[in-house]
């Protein structure tokens, strides 16, 4: 008893911004900075949210950062049959290559930030998707946790579709990938919400609006329209809102991933 | 054949970068040298000399102690704390609540920056709002140069729960339930079960923590960046937004690439220490 009403306070406290921010965005302008607020909205109102669509680009955002999840997953990809790669087959310098890998995780973003930006201005691809999409592509933290998993796949397996005659690839794609599901749902989410969530690199390399992600849109709505707080609270609804319905549906496989990856 | 594509993009986006971070934190790199690398000069350790003179390096530095020595043990003792008495939860609530404690820590920085900037708001926001009704003065959340690192510290843990309270209850799950029946027939209560069974159980996962959350806050950047900008009066400038803004507003890239060598130091050490620490602690 004593543990739930701790709980139900602290889970209160917690989601007040959220409660806070879904209530504000259908309040209108002036409701929205009376002293003393009003909790539940007394005129309720859709304008904000039209209005972020049609007059503020929020749909050119939308897209953009629909691209930058897309080829996210594509990196997964990529980061998947890296992981195959290192977890079944052995080659020469393979022990260094993956030290590599898991080095590069130790470095604090702002190291690279600065020599990448550099590297893409040389190439020509700042202000372009393909700078913005990219660096991102490939997470060695990724690499790290599914090589793990795919460790346990079993060799003959592996080695029996070779004896059958099954070509590598369709090895990777009809037998590794189908057995890997719980810890690729685990990376498929995170990466959506990585992707999705996407800011400060963005807005390093984009000058141009059109390329905005929703995150940047965002920001850039805080400091134009700074004093209109309903209108904030509107834009952070539609940032904020599908990551958490996605959340609340594959929580489970997210919290299964975490008891998978060997943290005990 | 299948690692190709990942390592080589690993090493144009994350290996030559770090070189190339090496070699320009020793150069005058600016927006003049990347249209013309003729202009570019070797200036040796010039910018090293110049960072250690530098008042607002200094702040940034002191800050992102102050970030750390609060944030961390915050952090690790509420993430703790919750994972502790959700683990006594039967399942229904147990899954509405880790849910309810995990949704800020997957939610949008900007967004946040946005929700928690009006509810911080001097005088239209919901926090100067509950306290004036409880009848207490106004809080000034982000204009004040010390309440305003409080403030954002109060975000960041509030945003850092999420993830390490799963990582504890991970932990918690797989302590054999034997342990507690043990110390049940030994007649230990609560409070005992908790001190000697529990916890020391659960030290691998307070390290993992520890290291991470640790490294996380070094570099604290995204909240102070679209919070306050460093502000005021430099009271919640960072480290990693020092750089940032050295880098990125003044383009002053070899300057901001030698903060950013500097700021890996620290990580390097602060990890090092946490790991003789653990290793001698197993010992």
């Amino acid at each position: 008893m004593f543990v739930t009403s701790v709980l139900v306070v602290g889970g209160f406290l917690v989601s007040i911004p959220f409660i806070w921010m879904i209530l504000s965005s259908f309040k209108s302008e002036r409701e929205a900075r009376t002293m003393p607020p009003t909790f539940w909205p007394q005129e309720f109102t859709f304008e904000h949210y039209i209005n972020l669509f049609q007059n503020l680009n929020f749909g050119t955002y939308f897209t953009n950062t629909m691209i930058i999840v897309l080829f996210a997953m594509l990196g997964l990809l990529f980061n998947t049959m890296a992981g195959y790669g290192f977890a079944k087959f052995n080659f020469k310098g393979k022990e260094i290559v993956f030290l590599g890998v898991l080095a590069t995780m130790m470095i604090p973003a702002q190291v690279s930030m600065i020599p990448v930006y550099l590297l893409l201005n040389q190439m020509s691809l700042t202000n372009t998707m393909a700078g913005i999409i990219l660096p991102g592509l490939i997470a060695a933290f990724n690499i790290f946790l599914i090589r793990q998993f795919m460790t346990t796949i079993p060799n003959d397996l592996i080695e029996s579709a070779r004896i059958d005659g099954a070509k590598e690839f369709r090895i990777f794609f009809q037998i590794i990938l189908p057995l890997s599901k719980p810890v690729l749902a685990v990376q498929a989410i995170l990466t959506f919400v990585g992707a999705w969530n996407s800011f400060l690199w963005p807005l390093i390399v984009a000058n141009d609006q059109a390329l905005y992600t929703l995150s940047v849109g965002l920001a850039l709505l805080q400091g134009q329209h700074s004093s209109s707080f309903a209108l904030q609270m509107a834009g952070a609804t539609v940032m904020v809102i599908p990551v958490l319905i996605l959340f609340i549906f594959v929580q489970r496989y997210i919290v299964e991933g975490f008891n998978t990856t060997g943290i005990k | 054949m299948f690692i190709g594509p990942a390592v080589l993009l690993l090493i144009a986006f994350s290996f030559i970068p770090i070189l190339i971070s090496l070699l320009i934190s020793f150069t005058d790199m600016n927006l003049i040298g990347l249209r013309n690398w003729d202009m570019v000069d070797t200036v040796g350790l010039e910018n090293f000399i110049a960072l250690f003179q530098d008042p607002l390096f200094h702040t940034a530095i002191f800050n992102t102690l102050v970030y750390v020595s609060i944030g961390v043990p915050l952090v690790i003792i509420c993430s703790l704390g919750v994972a502790l008495l959700l683990n006594y939860m039967t399942s229904k609530l147990f899954t509405f609540f880790r849910v309810l404690f995990y949704v800020p820590s997957i939610t949008n920085i900007v967004a946040i920056a946005v929700v928690w900037g009006f509810l911080y708001n001097m005088d239209v926001g919901l926090f100067n709002f509950i306290l004036n009704s409880l009848g207490l003065g106004k809080v000034p959340w982000l204009e004040h140069p010390f309440i305003a690192k409080i403030s954002l510290i109060i975000l960041a843990v509030w945003k850092g729960i999420g993830i390490n309270m799963l990582i504890y209850l991970a932990a918690l799950q797989s302590i054999p339930k034997s342990f507690y029946e043990a110390a049940d027939m030994d007649g230990a209560n609560k409070f005992q079960k908790l001190r000697y069974i529990t916890i020391p159980s659960l030290s691998y996962a307070t390290f993992f923590v520890t290291v991470t959350t640790l490294i996380g806050w070094l570099q604290f950047f995204e909240e102070p960046f679209v919070m306050t900008g460093g502000g005021p009066l430099d009271g919640t400038m960072s480290m990693a937004l020092f750089i940032y803004e050295r880098g990125f507003q003044y383009n002053e890239f070899g300057y901001a690439a030698a903060a950013s060598l500097i700021l890996f130091v620290f990580i390097i050490v602060a990890t090092l220490i946490q790991f003789t620490f653990n290793k001698s602690k197993e010992n």
